[in-house]
């Protein structure tokens, strides 16, 4: 049984790390999805949130985190 | 030209993911070959390479009755967690401000588990071990097993990824049965920044392409989201550095 449940919890460690992170990332997805639906005349508008939303996420969270670390 | 470069791209991928995975497995491998020897140590390590087995005969199959759509949009945001996860941990590594994966204390963390473990269980102490080398093989294994399954997602790729995870598990299980050591001087940050940036560069691309985003440049465009992020990940090395510490990668 404790196996199984480090297995679980190492299944689930491949994908979230910083919990925050993992919402942000679902978050642009979820953006990127919605503005496909609603402008579906410029498809690279979803293309340009998903990509730069991410990127954008990735430099957020690593200035929080140097910061959460330093203080 | 954009087929090729997908399938390079894959296999690279998937060779580098798999070479960081294969040594962290090793090294707890070989804590258990050093305390108990290789007879546990190898059983529990061929146990989880059955259970992987079985696992990819049990699923692999139901993944072809997902819509591709669906596959690629649910395959894309697990490769973009994992990927932006790992980038994250070796921006953050490379700035100085958690400090860097190390295999020898790794194996020395792992040695010294399993000599308590063996102080309270005596008895069953070729079991715990067999049983560590087992979860190792299995939990590392397993991101083996997502890398390559998402790495393959259009057609023609499940060979080049895969080759490439083969390879790297051959040459790390190789060079540990010469060296017999933990394999620390394998860069791991780096090697960890430079999968991060690829599997990051794939999920955005799939993702997109599960929302029904069409790409300029088609399968070309993964190698331009692998410049770009590389760029931003290198520049976010330089935002996360505390003063007085050397940039790595």
């Amino acid at each position: 049984m404790n196996t199984l449940g480090a297995a679980l919890r190492g299944l689930v460690g491949l994908f979230v790390d910083d919990g925050a992170l993992a919402l942000e990332i679902v978050a642009v997805v979820a953006l990127a999805g919605i503005s496909k639906t609603l402008i579906p005349d410029v498809p690279l508008a979803a293309g340009a949130i998903l990509l730069f939303g991410c990127l954008g996420v990735l430099l957020a969270n690593v200035r929080r985190s140097r910061t959460h670390h330093i203080t | 030209m954009g087929s090729l470069a997908h399938a390079g791209t894959a296999m690279t991928a998937a060779f580098l993911a798999s070479l960081v995975e294969a040594v962290e497995a090793l090294t707890i491998v070989l804590a258990v070959a050093t305390l108990r020897g290789w007879r546990p140590a190898g059983l529990g390590a061929l146990a989880g390479l059955m259970l992987l087995v079985l696992i990819v005969l049990a699923f692999g199959p139901l993944l072809d009755r997902v819509p591709l759509h669906l596959l690629q949009l649910a395959i894309g945001i697990l490769l973009l967690l994992f990927g932006m996860r790992w980038l994250r941990k070796s921006i953050l590594r490379s700035g100085g401000v958690i400090p860097l994966h190390d295999e020898a204390m790794a194996f020395a963390t792992g040695t010294a588990e399993l000599r308590e473990q063996a102080r309270r269980h005596e008895a069953r102490l070729d079991w715990l071990a067999a049983l560590a080398s087992f979860k190792a093989v299995l939990l590392e294994g397993l991101e083996v097993v997502f890398i390559v399954i998402a790495l393959s997602t259009s057609p023609g790729l499940l060979v080049p990824a895969s080759a490439g995870a083969l390879a790297a598990c051959l040459l790390v299980a190789g060079m540990g049965f010469v060296v017999q050591r933990p394999l620390a001087r394998v860069p791991e940050n780096t090697l960890k920044f430079a999968v991060g940036v690829m599997l990051a560069a794939f999920g955005i691309f799939w993702t997109g392409e599960g929302l029904g985003v069409a790409w300029p440049g088609a399968d070309l465009a993964i190698v331009a989201f692998a410049a770009l992020f590389l760029a931003v990940a290198r520049g976010a090395v330089v935002l996360a550095r505390r003063p007085g510490t050397t940039v790595l990668p």
